[in-house]
């Protein structure tokens, strides 16, 4: 077991998952490790398991240092195992949870079955050792002293976002390098949300990564964009709204209020001019990455919009769905395109809507009911599901 | 000469009882009408609800559609509020038609008699149904209750008056 460092459970660049596998518990030799039930992870370099409720709780070892591993077959009360041999830790080895360890190997234990199909792909991985040609990124060293630390409690947390912080800066960097176009307006979206903070430094990283792709505009490999978007998610909203800065009540929902106005207008605008609550809810917690929001909050910054004479409206349809639109989205148009695009096609159902026009089908559906109801729009209720007509009665 | 369908017919949201206030009115004034006309045309007096269902009029093999059954009472009791259905049981299983209104038919009725001057006449029932004088006519054939409730309303208005004959009913026209 002392072959296990501490990890933050995140896959490195050329990493990548081959298989979980939940409710696996872990044996130092034949000893039950002094931890619950986890999950198990196979990436191409690394095994890690991670704690199925505490998920900081994360420790990770190379697949280098596997010699060999068999399987052990299960019994009356018993699970089934993998029996993993391990070399002996490197000297120079980040912490764990074990400092020293009797054992040379180490089980799992497959709670929840999944062993055999574990077990195969292990067996590929180390068959492949796919870890030898993709080198990942070296960890760069946190901080002046050699070695992370385990701190528990806030600090721990703490010093956990600065080093995720750090190696996104790096990871960004190395981005820059390759190519990647696609990701510009989603970038300029987080620049303009992020650039009131402190963390500004990180906006002027991003802005340069626009420019230089914008200039490249070369081709980029869907993988490098999805990993990149999701760096740029991680960002989020430097300086978020919360009930610590601003107090409880009112002010704090008129100040959430004019925060979400801003963010929410280009994706909006990007989306046609509505959005499902439900996804505003998303879309706004994924920026604020740590401070997040409870759903009652929102829904009292949004019913501020009004009175702040924001450009948004909270808009709620008669089936209690909500939306977040833009208050210049008009109601005429909408039921008007509902209806030519109906009239073109004869008739359509809210799935053929939503395809048409881009739409989440709660959306497309509202729209058609709401263009019922005006009277533009009839129905047809059949075994074969609801389609609109126009209302030629 | 065969039922024209009207249009609404082929026309599967007319199958779906409408939502919307103002739609739903001018579809059941199209059901009724149809509902009338189909009627009107394979002269049927009565109606069973159950029946109906499975009639061509509420069930439409080429676009495969019916109208449920919440629907047909729905337009069933749209007629009987314009004066053109009456209930025969309290379950509202079966249904009197009028396709002409009691009315209308006593209208009918008295345009014939004084056009071939036969006021102050005493007619049989079944002269006026089903007798030679009166064949070509609309009425010709008229089931014997709807008769009698067209006389029935003519009686009202001091235009007939119903004697009762050894053998059945009679009417004197004035």
């Amino acid at each position: 077991m002392d072959r296990f460092s501490w990890s933050n459970g995140l896959l490195e660049i050329n990493e990548t998952l081959v298989i979980q596998q939940r409710g696996v518990r872990l044996y130092d030799g034949d000893d039950k490790a002094k931890m619950d039930v986890g999950a198990a992870l196979l990436s191409t370099h690394r095994l890690i398991w991670r704690d199925v409720k505490n998920h900081e709780c994360c420790i990770a070892m190379p697949l280098s240092q596997i010699i060999f591993f068999e399987e052990q077959a299960a019994g009356i009360g018993k699970s089934a195992k993998i029996v993993i041999h391990l070399h002996p830790a490197p000297a120079n080895k980040e912490p764990g949870p074990y400092q020293n360890s009797k054992y040379s190997y180490i089980k799992l234990s497959f709670k929840e079955h999944g062993q055999i199909e574990f077990y195969r792909r292990l067996t590929e991985e180390m068959t492949q050792k796919r870890w030898e040609n993709t080198p990942v990124s070296q960890p760069i060293p946190a901080g002046p002293q050699a070695g992370r630390t385990r701190a528990v409690g806030i600090v721990g947390i703490e010093r956990k976002i600065e080093e995720k912080r750090k190696e996104t800066d790096k990871n960004i960097s190395e981005v820059l390098q390759s190519k990647s176009f696609e990701i510009l307006k989603n970038v300029s979206w987080w620049v303009k949300i992020s650039c009131t903070g402190p963390e500004c430094k990180m906006v002027e990283v991003s802005r340069s990564i626009a420019n230089k792709i914008k200039e490249k505009q070369g081709d980029i490999s869907e993988d490098e964009t999805i990993r990149f978007k999701s760096y740029l998610l991680s960002m989020g909203i430097a300086n978020p709204v919360t009930r610590e800065t601003h107090g409880s009540g009112t002010h704090y929902h008129l100040q959430l209020a004019k925060q979400l106005g801003d963010m929410l207008q280009a994706p909006l605008e990007e989306r046609g001019g509505m959005m499902a609550l439900s996804e505003v809810y998303c879309l706004v917690n994924r920026a604020r990455g740590m401070e997040l929001l409870s759903p009652e909050d929102l829904v009292n910054a949004c019913k501020m919009f009004e009175s702040l004479k924001l450009p948004l409206r909270l808009r709620v349809f008669d089936s209690g769905v909500m939306v977040v639109q833009l208050q210049s989205h008009s109601e005429e148009e909408m039921i008007a395109s509902a209806l030519d695009n109906v009239s073109e096609k004869g008739s359509l159902t809210a799935e053929e809507f939503a395809k048409l026009l881009g739409l989440s089908v709660l959306l497309s559906k509202e729209r058609l009911l709401l263009a019922e109801k005006m009277g533009h729009l009839c129905r047809d209720d059949s075994v074969e599901g609801l389609r609109f007509y126009p209302n030629l009665f | 000469m065969s039922f024209e369908w009207p249009w609404q017919y082929n026309f599967p949201p007319f199958f779906t009882l409408q939502p919307n206030v103002d739609t739903r009115q001018k579809q059941l004034a199209a059901w009724c009408s149809l509902a009338l006309s189909y009627c009107r045309h394979h002269k049927l007096y009565t109606l069973d609800v159950m029946e109906a269902q499975e009639s061509p009029v509420f069930n439409n093999k080429k676009i495969e559609r019916k109208l449920s059954m919440e629907a047909i009472q729905v337009v069933f009791e749209e007629l009987r509020k314009k004066g053109n259905l009456e209930w025969l049981d309290k379950n509202k299983s079966r249904c009197l038609v009028m396709w002409r209104r009691p009315e209308e038919w006593g209208k009918l009725i008295y345009q014939w008699v004084s056009k071939n001057g036969m006021v102050n006449s005493v007619f049989t029932l079944y002269e006026l149904s089903n007798g030679d004088d009166t064949e070509g006519e609309e009425f010709h054939g008229l089931e014997e209750w709807m008769l009698l409730r067209s006389l029935q309303a003519l009686q009202t208005d001091g235009k007939a008056e119903i004697i009762s004959m050894d053998d059945g009913k009679g009417v004197k026209f004035f």
